[in-house]
């Protein structure tokens, strides 16, 4: 590539960028035409585009930007203000932008559209006695007379000159007629431009590939530094081990970093979404308000451009069909102003979007009816459907409910495209709705896609990896219970998940494997594919690791069991089961219609707005507390022979750090243990640990035992008791909420977190 | 014509071979993992220095009898449009440099499978060399 090239296609990429920034501005300028800085910053945008074009030679760009400058100059100066027609106009002036630079990208040339009727209208809307360009030129006159390049005569007579109709730039002028030393004159312009740009210096730009290489091969180091630290494990030479832990931090560190280059807020794909509405939304005659919150939510670029499409189609879908008209809206008693609501948030390793309307809602009748008329459904499996079934056949091919095609959407090509593209990166989509009230679809995709976190399970003496993503829980069944629990209803396996029937799938089966005899342990691993849940029993649950996805190769076309393999530790190759796949090959998506499960816990997390989800245990007397998720760190096992002691607080050593071990039983007094059967087996040798974390502070709760991750109401009815902040029901029970900074404190912890700061 | 030169392995008592510039490398029998429910012809997954190789069974391949119990395939890695892929081979032979007027198009009355997988024949002194059609060989969609 020359070096012209490279001048180019920066100037290009550079333009589109600011194109979206203006296409935000003059969005953000209808709501209040009189934002000077929002002025001032579209005026840049136009202002810089058409100094670059003049400079790189594209004189159509630059003549077209230029009518543009004007008009926004004297919207800037206040001596006009924006009216409707302006703001189209404007909007039309950045497409003609685009699609030049698109030209220019494409060819090299401008392209030969013309755009003379924009011109004239922006001329026309312009139209005033005001000369063009004066204000811009007078503070480029003012920098050079306080720099005494020229006087405020030759700067007045100048501006003078361009008013009667030179048309060359006011430093040119003054170079040419005034004798103005041209080096200076320059000097001057690059400390306007200069006083604009100086955000730019802090970043640089770098080709993707690049990127995307270096991922690559940080994908390869993790795998190498995986087998490392498992060669390690069976040395004892002790350099060695320290050697490996460093490489295992340093790759770590080096991973998230490699992650963080790729990744983009969210808000970049979004920025077009004003835009997309405020066209689509004319043109249908509706008002409709967008609403954008978590903009900044990174993501992985990969992830990025696969979502853009998903997500655009999604929010076109909302305002061509979901919300109403005004006057339906009027008549409704709703407000005339449709409202667009688009928000992400990160939630346990995944970015979550949700795209909701206030508009008329899926109409699980109508829906119904499509579906029997497009054969997609006998009449019989229509009618015994739920209404939160019938709206997820939106996502079936060849589904539309609109009753009018429009030429924005309802052609039937989309929403299942729309579930294929955002399946295929790994995320699920979801869509609940109230008619009359709304739509919302939430889409959950994962962060990144080259390294995930992963469960490593065995079956018939293979490892397979399945993405934690999917993962819901894992429930182990032992002794004899295992004999029962396992039950069958028309020959198809399912387990009792407090009190809702799970399906199950036996992976083995599944696999063709051949199980040898009996096992008295059924390890559950409690899977979610699309919004149905499912129980996989597997042989034995191994571990879980960070692994690298790698594609498989042609031979495995069609085989949608694995979404595809792995190295592990050991440098031998694992499969990793695709969640989906199985799910549907099973039957357990499309034919079980067994929902109670589902909609049960939909049911909770609908019957109150705000839940959080909160870690359920046991406590030694034998009553159950509740502590918030978001406080939790880790569950561990330890051994209670590792326990040591520190004057006379307990400590553990955990993961290079010492851990404060706190006993409930000794910091709430009314849990104190309740003695049973003498008393003996209250030391057991295994002690349940939830590693709690209170800001910098982190501590080992012993708790009897972990019962159950729920989604806890947040509604409260305050505790008495210190350690305690209330109570609330949990399935049925009366829980206790524990205070953690107050036990943390009981315990003695926070003085210690406090010094530590201090130092 | 120039004279080529082949990798050349045995497969259930016949003599194939390979050209060389389409031949990655030739290793020892690699731990495989299986792929429940791919097709037959797929023994496995193996790890190439970081990378994922599918390995096929040759034997498999050609309609051949299983590989007797005990001996261990070695695997000849081949280049094809869609990345490695690792061959197994009962033995390796020797690179041999052959004769292109030796050459000769496989007879008509080879049954077609067969005669899919392979380009054609060397005549030697006292044996056939079977040249691989490696593309087809190494590609699983009929």
């Amino acid at each position: 590539m020359s070096e012209l090239d490279e001048v180019v296609n920066e100037f290009v990429v550079e333009s589109y960028e600011n194109l979206d920034q203006l296409d935000r501005d003059l969005l953000a300028l209808e709501d209040d035409p009189d934002d000077p800085g929002v002025l001032a910053s579209i005026f840049r945008t136009i202002h810089t585009v058409k100094g670059t074009c003049g400079f790189l030679g594209f004189a159509k760009l630059e003549s077209i930007s230029h009518v543009g400058e004007n008009l926004l100059s004297r919207l800037r100066d206040g001596e006009l203000r924006l009216t409707p027609d302006m703001a189209n106009a404007l909007l039309a002036l950045s497409d003609a932008v685009r699609a030049m630079l698109g030209e220019i990208e494409r060819t090299g040339t401008e392209g030969d559209t013309d755009y003379s009727a924009l011109r004239e209208t922006l001329t026309r809307l312009n139209a005033g006695d005001a000369p063009a360009g004066e204000a811009e030129d007078e503070r480029l006159g003012e920098m050079l007379v306080a720099d005494d390049v020229a006087t405020e005569e030759q700067v007045t007579e100048a501006v003078a000159r361009q008013i009667l109709g030179d048309e060359r730039k006011i430093g040119q002028i003054l170079v040419e007629e005034a004798g103005a030393p041209a080096t200076q004159v320059a000097k001057v312009l690059e400390r306007q431009t200069e006083a604009r740009g100086s955000v730019a210096d802090s970043t640089i730009r770098v080709d993707v590939r690049l990127l995307d290489n270096l991922m690559t091969l940080v994908g390869e180091l993790v795998l190498a530094r995986n087998q490392i630290v498992q060669l390690v494990t069976e040395q004892d030479d002790t350099t060695l081990i320290a050697t490996s832990q460093r490489l295992s931090l340093i790759t770590t560190e080096l991973q998230e970093g490699a992650m963080k280059t790729r990744m983009q807020p969210i808000g970049n794909v979004w920025s077009k979404f004003p835009r997309v509405v405020r066209d689509l939304a004319a043109a249908c005659n509706k008002a409709v308000r967008v609403e954008m919150k978590g903009e900044e939510t990174e993501l992985d670029k990969t992830i990025i451009e696969s979502i853009k499409d998903p997500l655009t189609h999604l929010v076109r879908n909302a305002v061509d069909h979901g919300i109403e008209p005004r006057e339906a809206r009027v008549a409704m008693g709703k407000p005339a102003e449709g409202r667009l609501l688009v928000r992400a948030f990160h939630e346990g390793g995944q970015v979550n979007i949700e795209i909701s309307d206030d508009g008329g809602g899926i109409d699980a009748t109508k829906v119904r009816a499509k579906a029997v008329e497009r054969g997609l459904l006998t009449a019989d499996e229509a009618a015994r459907m739920t209404e939160r079934d019938l709206c997820q056949l939106i996502f079936e091919p060849g589904f539309s409910t609109a009753d009018q095609i429009t030429n924005v959407s309802g052609r039937g090509v989309g929403m299942d495209v729309v579930k294929t593209n955002i399946e295929r990166i790994g995320g699920t989509v979801d869509v609940t709705t109230a008619v009359g009230e709304g739509t919302t679809f939430r889409i959950k995709i994962p962060l990144t896609l080259a390294i995930i976190p992963a469960l490593i399970v065995t079956s018939g003496d293979e490892r397979f990896a399945i993405p934690q993503i999917n993962l819901l829980e894992l429930v182990r069944i032992d002794g004899a219970e295992a004999a029962t629990a396992i039950e069958h209803l028309h020959g198809t396996p399912v387990y009792r998940l407090r009190g809702n029937l799970l399906p199950l799938v036996h992976l083995h089966e599944h696999l063709g494997q051949v199980r040898d005899g009996e096992r008295d342990v059924i390890n559950i691993v409690v899977l979610r594919a699309d919004d149905r849940t499912f129980g996989l029993v597997v042989e034995g649950i191994s571990d879980s690791a960070e692994i690298v996805v790698k594609p498989l190769g042609n031979h495995f076309k069609g085989l949608t069991t694995y979404a595809g393999a792995t190295i592990l530790g050991d440098g031998r190759v694992a499969l990793i089961l695709d969640v989906m796949g199985l799910a549907q090959q099973a039957n357990v998506v499309s034919e079980t219609r067994d929902r109670s499960m589902t909609e049960a816990t939909e049911r909770v997390s609908e019957d109150s707005e705000e839940t959080t989800a909160a870690l359920l245990f046991r406590t030694p007397d034998d009553g159950r507390m509740a502590l918030p998720l978001s406080l939790v760190d880790r569950l561990e096992e330890i051994a209670a022979t590792s326990i040591e002691h520190t004057g006379d607080s307990e400590v553990v050593q955990y993961r290079g750090d010492i851990l404060p071990i706190v006993r409930l039983s000794q910091v709430l007094p009314e849990r104190r243990l309740v003695p049973r059967n003498g008393g003996d087996e209250l030391a057991p040798d295994i002690l349940q640990v939830v590693v709690v974390r209170n800001g910098e502070q982190r501590a080992g709760l012993v708790v009897e035992q972990i019962l159950d991750i729920v989604r806890q109401p947040v509604a409260l009815e305050p505790g008495a008791r210190s350690g305690v902040v209330g109570t609330t029901v949990v399935s049925d029970r009366v829980t206790e909420v524990i205070d953690l900074p107050a036990v943390l404190s009981m315990a003695g912890l926070d003085e210690r977190a406090s010094v530590a700061a201090g130092v | 014509m120039a004279d080529r030169q082949f990798c050349t392995f045995y497969i259930d008592g016949h003599y194939l071979g390979i050209d060389v510039v389409e031949v990655q490398e030739v290793i020892r029998y690699q731990a495989m993992t299986p792929v429940p429910l791919a097709a037959p012809e797929v023994s496995g997954l193996i790890n190439l220095r970081g990378q994922i190789v599918t390995a096929l069974d040759l034997r498999q391949r050609f309609g051949m009898p299983e590989r007797p119990e005990g001996t261990l395939p070695m695997n000849v890695v081949v280049r094809t449009n869609d990345g490695s892929v690792s061959l197994l081979v009962d033995e390796i032979g020797d690179v041999l440099d052959v004769d292109d007027r030796t050459f000769e198009r496989p007879p008509e009355t080879l049954d077609a499978a067969t005669r899919r997988l392979v380009r054609g024949a060397y005549k030697l002194d006292g044996q056939l060399l079977l040249v691989l059609e490696t593309d087809r060989a190494a590609a699983l969609a009929a």
